[in-house]
């Protein structure tokens, strides 16, 4: 789970990393009155969860509180299209309306979970401001790692080695160790998944300040983090998604077609690529999980048939403890409860799967059988095809 | 011959009497599986169907002398009873749970060091030798016992392969699904070099998905080190950047991780890459005709 710049700077200040004073604002009336209480230069900065928002136009540095207003106002309700939101962008629906400071240097810090070692990395580098994806393919050399013991955390040394490579000023280490510490002890306290301060700026007085922050959360780890939990922004979801979720359905909105719905993650990533594979497009990851009952095939039919573009579902089944015969019953009675609006291609395979045909047959429904799974995807290629031309609808 | 398990493996069951753990105790017992002890804590001195169940890990262990472990405790335990069945000696632990904390994994992983506990998982459907030996949570009939390795970070998917083997009348050696999860005990390469010095097995398939860059490891090892034959199938070519895909660990981040670049990095090694989910078994037909 992501969370907004604001929320992350929140968590940052209670473990002693230092952030700018500011407050958040959701109608242009208080971004000016924010300013006013903040006084001088004022940043006023988008709240989405997606970077490039000041390539994007979503941040800009004001002089005066009727400036901020005037600059929120243009910001809010409307969408803020970055590198990372595609075309259609995302609505902003709150600034964040921060003190303005002098900029000596901008750094990068990011702490993440390294697959590789299986530990927590700190990473750093010289260039702040860039994408370290950026720089990692263009200066490798130029970024610095740490791998964390889970028992020590960051170590004193590793700090200091990190703040030497950065090349900060010697008065500066102990407050560079401080900040990589707190923004460490935050990382595992709140069991984020990525934490990224970029910039991480180096100000003409002397002080260390995260100037952006972004954090991602384990959603695994979410039942025992309540405070992180309440800071979910649901306006940044998905709708289908967060559909999906309430009924422990995995899903994922893609471009194209035809709608897929499947057990495990692995063979549904692998039927998304059958179906291009066979000349069509998927229009959804479906996980439907290995124990699905009647009620999760209903809610994901309905979830699919909700997306406009879909022209044919697609069904693969791998029955192993999901049984294919209890498994066709749910597929039958949600088809009849939510109506069958499209062609329905379904294969199934596994335990008890000549009972589940015989219940897809016998339902008198109009859904075609598959042997396989290349049967499955060009029957229901060519059924979406056939439904995009009008002759099924 | 086989590698991990065989028919003289002895396995305890931790968290066997919760639904899904009492479920896949019989169910792989039914399929031959030495079940010979269970774990819940205050539970102790009670039996499952016989199946006499322990309040720890190290008092089963002693009772039964068990050589493995399958865990189906739930996500927020797991890590924990990984532990244990470690600290007990065990030198197989199979972790089946889904949706364990990844800062647990980190924690766990760092306490497995410098043990002599061979993890499996977590977030996995286990391992099967087929006639012999089933812990997990796969469906037994659709294996036949063979010569394939199969070695997977998915579950379905790996029962789909396995399913066209059989098809085809090729059997496995033993099939192992090392989990969907960002940080797992046993990886690929672990399970090559098993497959490798296994006289058992004559060739392997793998099936890798989107997120990480245990697959490009893989091929690297594969290269330098294979002589048996290796087909290769991963999954979510279509998969969109930064989304996770069902899977904790798949998810394509900062442009790293996509399925083209594991293609690449197995054609460069030599290895054959069905382009096709339904032409796994089939290239593994032909990779050992070749």
């Amino acid at each position: 789970m992501n969370i907004h710049e604001f929320q992350a700077k929140e968590i940052l200040r209670k473990y002693g990393v230092p952030v700018l004073e500011g407050g958040i604002a959701r109608t242009p009336e208080e971004a000016a009155e924010v300013a006013r209480r903040l006084g001088g230069t004022v940043v006023v900065k988008a709240q989405i969860h997606a970077g490039g928002r000041g390539k994007g136009g979503g941040v800009k540095v004001v002089r005066a509180p009727d400036e901020a207003a005037t600059f929120a106002r243009g910001l809010l309700g409307r969408a803020l299209v970055t590198h990372q939101t595609g075309p259609e962008g995302r609505v902003v629906r709150q600034v964040l309306v921060e003190q303005g400071c002098d900029i000596a240097r901008e750094l990068y810090l990011g702490v993440v979970v390294d697959r590789g070692s299986g530990r927590v990395a700190v990473i750093a580098s010289q260039e702040g401001g860039v994408e370290i994806e950026e720089v990692a393919a263009r200066n490798p050399d130029a970024i610095h790692r740490e791998l964390l013991d889970p028992l020590v955390g960051l170590a004193p040394f590793q700090g200091r080695r990190l703040a030497f490579r950065l090349g900060l000023p010697k008065e500066l280490t102990n407050k560079a160790v401080a900040f990589f510490t707190g923004l460490v002890r935050a990382f595992h306290e709140c069991d984020a998944s990525l934490t990224e301060i970029n910039p991480l700026v180096v100000t003409k007085a002397g002080e260390l300040i995260a100037l952006d922050a972004k954090m991602s959360v384990d959603d695994n780890a979410l039942f025992r983090q309540p405070a992180v939990r309440a800071y979910r922004d649901e306006h940044e979801e998905d709708p289908r998604e967060r559909a999906a979720a309430k009924f422990d359905l995995s899903y994922i909105a893609l471009s194209g077609n035809i709608g897929c719905m499947v057990n495990g993650a692995g063979l549904a990533m692998a039927t998304m690529d059958i179906v291009k594979y066979a000349g069509g497009e998927p229009a959804n990851f479906l996980d439907v999980g290995g124990g699905a009952n009647a009620e999760k095939v209903r809610e994901a039919f309905r979830i699919l048939l909700s997306d406009a573009s879909v022209r044919a579902i697609f069904i693969n089944i791998f029955g192993g403890i999901l049984r294919c015969d209890v498994f066709a019953e749910g597929v039958v009675a949600a088809a009849r409860e939510v109506g069958l609006k499209v062609p329905l291609v379904v294969r199934m395979e596994g335990t008890n799967v000549e009972r589940g045909k015989q219940i897809l047959a016998e339902s008198g429904l109009a859904i075609q059988t598959a042997g396989d799974m290349a049967e499955g995807a060009r029957l229901a290629v060519a059924a979406a095809q056939r439904g995009a031309g009008g002759a099924l609808r | 011959m086989s590698i991990l398990v065989d028919r003289t493996t002895r396995v305890i069951v931790q968290g066997i009497t919760g639904a899904t753990g009492q479920f896949h105790a019989k169910a792989c017992r039914e399929y031959g599986t030495q079940i010979v002890g269970g774990v819940t804590p205050g539970k102790g001195g009670t039996d499952l169907e016989g199946i006499p169940i322990f309040d720890t890990v190290e008092q089963a262990v002693r009772a039964t002398g068990a050589n493995a472990t399958c865990i189906f405790v739930p996500p927020p335990f797991a890590a924990d009873a990984i532990m244990e069945a470690a600290d007990a000696g065990l030198p197989l632990a199979i972790c089946i749970t889904e949706g364990v904390p990844t800062l647990d994994m980190v924690r766990c992983a760092r306490f497995l060091e410098g043990k002599t506990t061979r993890l499996i998982g977590p977030n996995c459907p286990g391992l099967i030798t087929p006639g012999e030996c089933k812990i997990g949570i796969m469906p037994g009939y659709i294996h036949k016992p063979g010569t394939i390795g199969v070695v997977s970070r998915s579950g379905t998917l790996t029962y789909e392969a396995v399913h066209q083997l059989t098809k085809l009348g090729i059997g496995q050696s033993t099939c192992v699904g090392i989990g969907g999860d960002p940080i797992i005990g046993t990886g690929f390469i672990d399970v090559l070099r098993l497959y490798q010095d296994d006289p058992g097995t004559t060739g392997v398939i793998l099936i890798g998905e989107i997120g990480g860059t245990a697959e490009e490891d893989a091929a690297a090892f594969i290269k330098a080190h294979m002589t048996k034959p290796v087909a290769v199938f991963i999954a979510g070519q279509t998969a969109p950047k930064g989304k996770r895909m069902g899977h904790a660990g798949a998810i394509i981040a900062g442009g790293r991780g996509t399925a083209a670049d594991k293609i690449r990095a197995f054609e460069a090694a030599g290895v054959r890459v069905a382009k096709s989910p339904a032409e796994l078994g089939s290239t593994m037909a032909a990779a050992l005709r070749s």
